[in-house]
């Protein structure tokens, strides 16, 4: 038997299905995905470089402008000494970039300082970087949980 | 019920988690550093330029018809604001007047970041016509006249001031701007140094104001060592529903977050445009407003170096996040400083909270901000828990 619902029954229906959706939004909104990769080294996307990252400020806080330090090697290890870094990155989940533009500049042996870096919020960050060097072009991205 | 409590509603009333509580911690004062260094200003931490200043922030003689000082729009009994939707010196502007407790902490200031220190945010209004309405030859007779000692105590000797006009600048009418046209350069940069110094000394002075404990502090302060909070320190259901809320589901915490409650950065939240008033970018016309001020870090006026000039250096420059896009307020004091948002656009804390429910399109660029369902109960959480903010 079919029975048609009273449109006051849809009607709270829905009304209760658009909260829990906003709800379940809100709450997914500001968790970083469980399996995240936190590694602070790691290949290029292409594996043209291998890349380690460490912040010159430890632990990372949200607030200060602060620096970090990408080491690049090619695949078999060697220094890049002569990349050009081009860095952005942003939070996946919120939907906005850095709140600085922060700059790269090689400071001897393959290690690059990344200066600018500001995360003004807590929760899922990404450092981009784009290397340009004589390898070749790739990039690498870096998660980072506050 | 349960549906209802998943939207953004204030559910349950048991205390705090530890995790909460830790999150909550962060917002206090207690964890307010020091007020930072500004070696862009050689006086910001000397006590005769503070007090210099504070006679320069309450004296209408600063301004061209005697009666504007920055204690006009800047009132020291109303949290140095005015209450007014935009702020009203000579005339009108275009914007809401902040408050100042803790401005020597912000990076940027006005509310769409358009100067780079506090000392030369202070220059600012007092060259704006529906401000103070003055200029800068104007400013300079007026330390020599009526504060020469104090100033050259600090400050060393105030430049020969003969034959210069009485109304002279580069940012005044058109008969002041050819007036400082005809200065020579030299004499331009003497008048502008004893300019930079009067914008030094204010901020000398806005550097003591700072937020003071309140009820909030008191409360987390409490659980945090374990106590029960009592007397001056106690939270009702609703408060504390509004807290969580506050670090929690509603996501306030994202911007307004760290001992003062905000980020320090520029968001376009979809604050609708004022019928009437110019267009209005935000941010996104601040950065050029900021790189061409001769006042800023770079410039000749500043006692710092490069190195201190880490905001104006990694700043973006552009790009759509900037439009529309203005400063995060501290929430210390906001239940009792009502209109709100940059042009006083909410009349209430209800109205500035719907605005979140509503998340409308932004009128120009893109909001950031997600629609939020309150409950009324959620709604009336959030505004209990933002008065212990006062």
């Amino acid at each position: 038997m079919v029975r048609v619902l009273p449109i006051k029954y849809v009607v709270i229906g829905a009304i209760l299905v658009t909260i829990s959706a906003a709800w379940i939004v809100m709450s997914q909104r500001h968790a970083p995905p469980a399996d995240l990769d936190l590694a602070r080294s790691k290949q290029s996307v292409g594996g043209i470089y291998t890349v380690t990252l460490e912040s010159e400020a430890e632990p990372v806080k949200t607030g200060p402008l602060h620096s970090w330090i990408a080491a690049v090697k090619s695949a078999d290890g060697t220094p890049i000494v002569d990349a050009t870094i081009q860095v952005d990155g942003g939070m996946p989940n919120h939907g906005h970039g850095l709140p600085t533009a922060p700059q790269a500049s090689h400071i001897g042996d393959g290690h690059y300082r990344i200066e600018g870096v500001r995360f003004n919020m807590g929760g899922w960050w990404e450092l981009h970087l784009r290397i340009n060097g004589p390898a070749g072009d790739d990039e690498v991205t870096f998660n980072i949980v506050l | 019920m349960m549906l209802a409590c998943g939207a953004v509603a204030a559910c349950n009333p048991s205390e705090l988690t530890d995790a909460e509580i830790e999150t909550a911690k962060s917002l206090t004062l207690a964890e307010l550093p020091p007020v930072p260094p500004d070696p862009t200003n050689r006086v910001a931490d000397d006590s005769a330029a503070a007090a210099l200043g504070a006679t320069l922030f309450f004296d209408p003689a600063m301004s061209i018809d005697g009666e504007v000082s920055c204690a006009t729009c800047h009132q020291i009994d109303n949290q140095f604001q005015d209450g007014l939707p935009r702020g009203h010196g000579i005339a009108t502007t275009d914007r809401r007047t902040m408050p100042l407790a803790g401005v020597a902490y912000s990076p940027w200031q006005f509310w769409d970041g358009r100067r780079d220190s506090l000392w030369a945010q202070a220059l600012t209004p007092l060259e704006d016509l529906r401000e103070h309405g003055g200029t800068r030859t104007f400013y300079a007779h007026l330390i020599a006249e009526r504060y020469a000692d104090r100033y050259e105590r600090i400050f060393g000797p105030l430049p020969d001031l003969t034959g210069l006009p009485v109304h002279a600048g580069p940012r005044g009418s058109l008969t002041h701007k050819a007036a400082w046209a005809r200065i020579p350069p030299e004499r331009q940069e003497e008048i502008d140094t004893v300019f930079a110094n009067i914008g030094k000394a204010i901020a000398a002075f806005e550097r003591t104001i700072l937020p003071e404990e309140t009820r909030f502090d008191r409360y987390v302060a409490a659980l945090a060592s374990g106590k029960q909070p009592e007397g001056g320190a106690a939270f009702t259901d609703l408060e504390r529903e509004g807290l969580r809320l506050f670090i929690g589901k509603a996501g306030c915490i994202n911007c307004h977050n760290g001992p003062r409650l905000t980020d320090d950065h520029f968001h376009n939240t979809g604050v609708p445009a004022v019928d009437g008033l110019p267009e209005d970018r935000g941010r996104a016309q601040a950065v050029r407003q900021v790189i061409s001020d001769p006042f800023n870090c770079f410039g000749p006026f500043s006692d710092g170096t490069e190195a201190d000039c880490g905001e104006l250096r990694f700043m973006v420059p552009g790009g759509e996040e900037l439009e529309r896009a203005y400063k995060t307020p501290s929430l210390r004091g906001v239940a009792s400083r009502p209109p709100y948002m940059h042009a006083g656009q909410y009349r209430t804390l209800e109205e500035a909270i719907d605005h979140y429910s509503r998340a409308p399109e932004a009128p120009a660029g893109k909001s950031e901000i997600p629609a939020l369902v309150f409950t009324d109960r959620g709604r009336a959480a959030l505004i209990a828990f933002l008065k212990t903010l006062d």
